[in-house]
């Protein structure tokens, strides 16, 4: 296998959840995100929230479909982790410049602004989960999230059918919507 | 057509689980009617959405999973002992200030000890209810029938108290409460598999109120990876928390806020939680959202509505260290894993429950 179809071969397995090839990953390129942020005033926690973000990502990118590999899978993650890291510093007013060893990067910009956007939708989401109340976050939550069948969800909430489970649930995604829609209005 | 049955067919209709004679008259009519056309268009959106969260929630865990394997293979650095080499810089050159002030703020807990102590008639408290539960009868009997089921268990043959501890090491040792263990002349811990073995107490503080056990029965086998870590710091007022523990014979699940970043009459080695508890709830861990321990029940208020302390869990460091340096060998290593961050509380409480234990005795 040449260079890009490992690649290639490693965002696809990441696209799937795969969780061998997240483990390549990391084996791969976390020592080297790790050595860039405890050289530059980080923490072994802090590395490992970068690293997450950045793996987050490149997942978003993987799924999508369109990634375009214009360099190597390490140099990207390099990249965005390297730019995440100093925005943080930025926030956390940790002046000064990266020490680090040279290594290439790209310019991760675009990628990373939709990455926020993906970030906010997902918090809408979460927010308009949360305002619905019990039992129906809990519900919805069992069904589109956890993926269980209505049959065990019937009986895991005490309905006597999955008909009614189902009914219910229906109901629940009506109020979901209206609350997502409206607070998605709100924020464009 | 009403909305709920309008919404249903939206979603089997994206599900492709329409037949196509179904598919072509539902198109028809999304064709005619524009409010049912938006309705498709606003059904996929959120639909879609619902899809990208369940995706990145499952991919989260993953990351999780992956990042505590390879922290335990040592590829991941835990973050501890940064900047040790400030510190010792700080000492050497605060060294005689720090000596002064030492002397002084001992001179003035000796005597503020000595003024308490004769004001106040310490503990006992008549309005603290301290959360142990005496057993009743019909639980006694349940406890029985249910130990005749399980062959396996040893059996302590009529236990009076019962409350809550959790383990902090996999090798057997639970952290409970000392007014738990000091009404108990034998310990029994049971798991949430009616599973019963002996434990002896090896600590307690009754400063802090909290007490180590440590199983003694050669039935019972090491743990490992317990998915929680024990905080060290001391948490934010209205951080959102979950307990577990046994009012009951069986584990139950609580859920509040921290409500004062003091306990009982300002005792500062405590929190004043929200969440409602119940007798035999002492010792139950109390979790932050990340899955992090950061106290321990151990009573309530009896006059005052949903005014609950717990033990703030940093004193387990200190419990430890005290025994540590009176020469105490015995080696527990407290967990430090983030395996129930980023899960929702289900997931949670699932992965929770196995590492906390009713603590039952005479």
């Amino acid at each position: 296998m040449s260079n890009t179809d490992q690649d290639k071969h490693l965002l696809e397995g990441l696209a799937l959840n795969n969780r061998k090839i997240i483990e390549a990953i990391y084996r791969d390129n976390y020592p080297m995100v790790q050595a860039l942020i405890l050289n530059n005033s980080g923490n072994g926690d802090e590395a490992r929230d970068i690293f997450q973000e950045a793996m987050i990502v490149v997942y978003e990118k993987a799924v999508s479909g369109n990634f375009e590999l214009h360099c190597q899978l390490k140099t990207y993650i390099y990249s965005v982790c390297r730019r995440l890291w100093l925005k943080r510093l930025q926030q956390l007013q940790r002046y000064g410049s990266l020490i680090e060893n040279v290594e290439e990067t790209i310019t991760v910009d675009e990628d990373l602004e939709l990455h926020e956007k993906h970030n906010d939708d997902f918090q809408l989401m979460e927010a308009a989960m949360s305002k619905i109340g019990e039992p129906c976050k809990s519900l919805l939550d069992a069904y589109y999230i956890q993926k269980k069948n209505m049959q065990e969800i019937a009986v895991d909430f005490g309905y006597t059918n999955a008909d009614n489970a189902k009914t219910q649930k229906y109901k629940c995604l009506v109020r979901l919507k209206k609350l997502f829609f409206a607070q998605y209005k709100n924020g464009q | 057509m009403d909305e709920i049955l309008l919404i249903e067919t939206v979603e089997r209709y994206l599900k492709g689980e329409m037949t196509g004679h179904e598919k072509t008259f539902f198109e028809e009519i999304r064709k005619k009617d524009p409010a049912v056309d938006q309705m498709v268009v606003e059904h996929t959106f959120l639909y879609n959405e619902l899809e990208k969260q369940a995706n990145i929630k499952a991919y989260k865990h993953s990351l999780y999973e992956v990042e505590n394997k390879l922290t335990e293979e040592g590829i991941i650095n835990k973050s501890q002992l940064k900047g040790k080499a400030k510190v010792i810089f700080l000492w050497k050159k605060y060294k005689r200030n720090i000596a002064v002030a030492a002397s002084i703020a001992g001179l003035v807990s000796i005597v503020t000890t000595a003024l308490i102590g004769t004001y106040n008639t310490k503990v006992g408290n008549k309005d603290i209810t301290v959360l142990y539960a005496k057993m009743k009868d019909t639980d006694k009997k349940v406890a029985e029938l249910k130990d005749s089921l399980n062959q396996r268990s040893k059996r302590n043959p009529n236990p009076d108290y019962r409350a809550t501890g959790f383990l902090i090491d996999g090798k057997g040792f639970i952290v409970t409460n000392a007014h738990v263990v000091n009404r108990m002349k034998t310990i029994y811990v049971e798991n949430n598999k009616g599973e019963y073995f002996s434990a002896l107490t090896i600590y307690t503080d009754p400063n802090t109120d909290l007490a180590v056990l440590k199983i003694n029965d050669t039935a019972y086998k090491t743990v490992y990876n317990l998915p929680y870590s024990i905080n060290k710091t001391n948490s934010d007022l209205g951080e959102q928390i979950f307990t577990m523990g046994y009012p009951r014979n069986e584990i139950v699940y609580g859920e509040g806020y921290v409500s004062a970043k003091s306990g009982n009459e300002g005792d500062s080695t405590a929190y004043q939680v929200s969440v409602s508890v119940n007798p035999g709830n002492s010792g139950g861990p109390v979790l932050n959202k990340n899955g992090e321990i950061i106290g321990i029940i151990t009573s309530k208020n009896s006059i005052a509505d949903g005014v609950v302390f717990a033990a703030k869990s940093k004193n387990i460091y200190k419990i430890l260290e005290a025994a540590k340096k009176s020469g105490d060998t015995t080696n527990i290593k407290l967990p430090n894993n983030t395996g129930l961050k980023g899960l929702d509380r289900v997931q949670q409480v699932k992965k929770m429950e196995d590492f906390v234990f009713m603590v039952v005795g005479n």
